[in-house]
């Protein structure tokens, strides 16, 4: 006990602490699913919002954009009304499970992708509408061919939405609950370790969701530059 | 209009093109009025004008990326059923090829694709298609970063993957260097031999010379003459032509 706390957060690391591993596993767990289940909407949606024209178009990308920024204590408090006893689907019986808290960061993570594909795809298409009208295709069929082409730029979405997945805590504690090897996870852990004072645990999780943070933004680096080299 | 029984669209030709009184307006400006224009079965048709007279405009038109403010664009084949036939069987080859980021035979087998052609067959027709045009060695290189005269022959051999019965090319020439725009002009020969019918655009003089079955001469949006090249080049009907020929009506 007379170990400094960063010593000890070395070691636990390095040991793979149980609890610590359980906590790590569990946050990507999650967020990684929530990621997943905002790209295969968020990605097609995005495209539908830049190749078709209709009313409201406007209002649907203003708040898609808006919604990049939803405090996720507000997405966690809007989830928690929709999954608590006497909310609308209460019935499920779903707060305070793993489940609920890839529900709320889908919903923090889903407009970032939509939005930066919605960005993206409107781009690429008026470089590529002339010529893909004359290869035949339809707005519908572009999509897949878009979504392809832009697959580069469109990972850095993803990746970025997996920042703010792992990284947020409000959201998770609130339909979650922090429950001990339930919903606990990384950002929930460390909060509640620092006020109880067990510093080890608290800043060897803080160290690896830093390390993570490092590799997403080493990564998005990477695919860039790969791009432009090889791809041009 | 069209009967059902007028089956099937495929062997019949869409040819001869034919544009009556088409007009196109952009805001209250004016860019093609009343052209006239039938394009036959066979031939080389190339559209010349100072910059601005509206050729590409009229390439367009013609391709149907663009419908027309008023007039007719009318195909041999016509009727609701021959559209995706009148589509599939044209194809166009742009001033600055635009090439998915993908490889070389990736962008054929996508166009082929695009066109209903069966998965089996795509990779065959594709890797002939970079044959004939010297593209082979070079078929799973990422398209975007060829050269600009490889990239430009990539679009050619697209297009010919396609077997269109008729080509349009919008000045394909015009960012090239001289090797590359030879490269260019041999595949137009490539292409006419094969019985394609070309239509394109240039403000190469030379090499209006040395393609032209037939011009087209464009000046502020009006068609001034659609004659034999050899009597577009010795006797031009109009004074623009006149003054374009002399070079004193470009750009």
């Amino acid at each position: 006990m007379d170990e400094n706390p960063l010593t000890q957060a070395f070691r636990l690391i390095l040991e793979l602490d149980p609890a610590l591993v359980g906590i790590v596993s569990l946050s990507l767990k999650v967020s990684l699913s929530a990621v997943a289940v905002a790209a295969v909407l968020g990605l097609p949606l995005g495209a539908l919002l830049a190749l078709y024209r209709f009313r409201g178009r406007g209002a649907a990308v203003a708040s898609l954009n808006a919604l990049m920024g939803l405090p996720p204590v507000v997405a966690g408090l809007m989830i928690y009304l929709l999954l608590s006893r006497a909310g609308p689907l209460g019935s499920l019986g779903l707060l305070f499970t793993p489940t609920a808290m890839i529900i709320v960061q889908t919903l923090l993570v889903f407009p970032i992708i939509a939005a930066l594909a919605r960005q993206v795809i409107e781009d690429l298409w008026d470089e590529y509408r002339e010529q893909l009208q004359s290869l035949g295709s339809g707005r519908l069929r572009a999509i897949p061919t878009l979504l392809w082409d832009a697959r580069f730029s469109l990972v850095t979405g993803v990746l970025a939405g997996f920042g703010r997945a792992s990284a947020e805590v409000g959201a998770v504690l609130i339909v979650g609950g922090n429950i001990d090897g339930v919903t606990r996870v990384m950002t929930t852990a460390i909060a509640l370790e620092t006020s109880r004072g067990n510093l080890a645990l608290a800043l060897g999780l803080g160290i690896v969701l830093m390390l993570l943070g490092l590799l997403i933004n080493i990564s998005i680096y990477v695919i860039g530059e790969q791009t432009k080299r090889r791809l041009g | 209009m069209s009967t059902a029984a007028k089956d099937p669209v495929r062997a019949a030709s869409l040819l001869p093109l034919t544009l009556e009184q088409v007009c196109f307006r952009h805001g209250d400006q004016t860019l093609l009025q009343d052209i006239n224009l039938s394009v036959s079965e066979r031939g080389k048709t190339i559209v010349l004008g100072p910059n601005g007279a509206g050729k590409s405009l009229l390439m367009r038109l013609c391709h149907g990326l663009l419908d027309p403010s008023s007039g007719d664009i009318r195909w041999a084949l016509d009727g609701r059923d021959a559209a995706p036939t009148i589509r599939r069987q044209q194809a166009m080859v742009f001033q600055r090829p635009v090439l998915l980021r993908r490889s070389a035979l990736a962008n054929v087998v996508h166009a082929l694709a695009l066109q209903g052609v069966a998965r089996a067959e795509r990779t065959a027709r594709g890797e002939e298609a970079l044959e004939r045009f010297g593209l082979l060695p070079l078929a799973g290189r990422p398209a975007r970063v060829m050269s600009g005269g490889e990239q430009q022959r990539l679009a050619l051999a697209r297009a010919w993957a396609l077997r269109p019965e008729i080509l349009f090319l919008d000045e394909p020439t015009s960012a090239l260097d001289p090797s590359a725009v030879k490269a260019v002009e041999d595949a137009v020969l490539t292409f006419h031999a094969a019985g394609t019918r070309i239509v394109m655009t240039t403000h190469d003089l030379g090499q209006a010379r040395r393609l032209a079955d037939d011009v087209v001469f464009l000046c502020d949006g009006r068609l001034l003459e659609h004659t034999p090249a050899e009597t577009f080049f010795r006797q031009p009907q109009s004074a623009e032509a006149a003054a374009f020929l002399r070079g004193d009506l470009v750009w």
